[in-house]
């Protein structure tokens, strides 16, 4: 590659990342079609190498395309319909959930409700996850929860209170791997626990109302 | 003697028994295709073998459109087994059951130390610059100031006074003479133009507001429907022979108003030309 082009290369990635890192709209994430119009037609191209150097910094460039299952070689009409993302690549500890804003039951709360939904086809009762939900978290929580994730952009409800799973699951969960994991077995699950580290803090005496 | 099937049937009970079993079969995939019954409720070799066996059978137009109902539904509940397989087959899939027995089974930090295997959150900056501050400073010494962005017009206080009849006149809002007496006026010109040159007590519409020019014209047209309004003169209007006449009245009548209807008249620039080479229409 010659220096003139790295040079070339080198401000489209400062571009990109300025795009992808701070909000443009009310919504995170940009539209193919605005790196486009910013970077030019090989945008896909700076993005792969955006993805590189964020690679060391546990990062990456998540694409979610329009159509619900991903395509295997995109084309340049889908990239810029689809919507990208920079998102954490490996995943977080419990401890810094926290940082980021998370209780541990309002996660776990999350993680059943998305888990459940994936698993009654993309559409579940809104009472119905209401009632799982509430066998392990306090009945006032339950609504306040759900509301939250419908406005954090986690699931989407509509008007015969039927909930979906809305664009940030999308972004941000692996729901292939969510299911596996919740599915895997006892022995696996019970191996996996003995390699991790005995120092969470425990969060559920916190189930009272502030 | 009616030809007899082997089970001894004769042709029009065979119709009668095959009709009645498509229907069945009908109405059961319609209650597949509406999701209230399992598609694989349905034995589809059954099926075809009902089909196929009144098959013969049909000789008329809505029994062989039965047999085509027939068919197509069971196509529809064949794509329906096809896409629960499908579904049911992909990764994702899983036994609701199943999962919900999972869940119960595992406490808050399992699940969410599951969760968090999968979750990757979208990382975001909010942060202010030195460039972004230099562009508001910017903006702010360019932005007008409210008190000048929402100032008021100028708008000179003019004294009250009083207009003259002159004035107004000068400015189009009144004519040179009082409404009512430009009304008295044109009625008493209708009784006279009627006395002469109409026939019974009428004349024909175009006859009386037709002027030299068609300015002229439409403004007698205007006074006319006033005449007609305030029950100096009345209409009356022939349909079949499309023909209008106005009859002056010896006085204004008030009993006019208690049936008030509405005559649009079409008075077009055309119209009153022809009417002044004389092709009355």
């Amino acid at each position: 590659m010659s220096s003139k082009r790295k040079g070339t290369y080198a401000a489209k990635m400062k571009r990109a990342t300025h795009i992808l890192f701070y909000r443009r709209h009310q919504k995170p994430g940009v539209r193919g079609w605005e790196l486009h119009k910013a970077l030019g037609s090989d945008y896909p191209k700076v993005l792969d190498v955006l993805d590189d150097f964020l690679k060391p910094l546990d990062l990456q460039v998540k694409t979610v395309f329009q159509q619900e299952n991903a395509p295997e070689k995109p084309t340049l009409d889908e990239l810029d319909k689809a919507r990208f993302y920079v998102t954490l690549r490996g995943d977080l500890q419990p401890k810094e959930t926290k940082m980021i804003g998370w209780r541990i039951d309002d996660l776990a709360g999350l993680a059943i409700t998305i888990s459940y939904i994936i698993s009654k086809k993309g559409q579940a009762a809104r009472r119905d996850v209401e009632e799982l939900l509430g066998e392990k978290i306090p009945g006032w929580k339950i609504g306040l929860n759900i509301d939250r994730y419908v406005r954090y952009g986690y699931l989407q409800q509509d008007d015969n209170e039927q909930l979906y799973l809305d664009w940030r699951t999308r972004a941000e969960v692996d729901e292939k791997a969510l299911i596996d994991l919740l599915l895997r077995s006892e022995e696996e699950r019970a191996a996996a626990e003995s390699s991790e580290p005995q120092d969470e803090e425990t969060d559920e005496e916190s189930d009272q109302p502030n | 003697m009616q030809a007899q099937n082997p089970k001894g049937q004769t042709r029009k009970e065979t119709k009668k028994l095959g009709k009645d079993r498509l229907e069945r079969v009908i109405d059961m995939m319609k209650g597949i295709e509406g999701h209230t019954v399992d598609p694989f409720l349905l034995n589809v070799d059954e099926i075809i073998r009902i089909i196929q066996e009144y098959f013969p059978t049909w000789d008329q137009p809505e029994e062989l459109t039965l047999d085509a109902e027939a068919i197509h539904h069971l196509a529809s509940v064949i794509k329906l087994q096809s896409e629960w397989v499908k579904q049911r087959s992909t990764s994702l899939y899983t036994d609701p059951f199943l999962l919900e027995e999972k869940i119960t089974q595992k406490n808050k930090r399992e699940i969410t130390q599951i969760f968090l295997q999968a979750w990757h959150p979208i990382v975001e900056q909010e942060q202010i610059t030195l460039r972004s501050l230099a562009d508001a400073l910017r903006y702010w010494d360019a932005l007008v100031p409210l008190r000048e962005r929402w100032e008021q017009p100028a708008v000179t206080e003019i004294p009250i006074g009083i207009a003259t009849r002159e004035e107004l006149a000068d400015q189009s809002i009144l004519r040179d003479e009082a409404f009512s007496a430009e009304l008295e006026r044109y009625w008493s010109a209708l009784q006279t133009k009627t006395q002469t040159e109409g026939k019974d007590g009428k004349l024909h519409y175009m006859d009386w507001v037709s002027a030299d020019t068609y300015e002229e014209t439409v403004h007698r047209a205007y006074i006319t429907s006033f005449l007609v309004t305030y029950g100096y003169a009345t209409l009356e209007v022939i349909p079949l022979e499309e023909e209008i006449f106005v009859m002056p009245l010896q006085e204004p009548s008030a009993k006019l108003h208690r049936q008030a209807v509405s005559v649009p008249i079409t008075l077009s620039f055309e119209s009153w030309q022809k009417w002044k080479r004389g092709e009355k229409e």
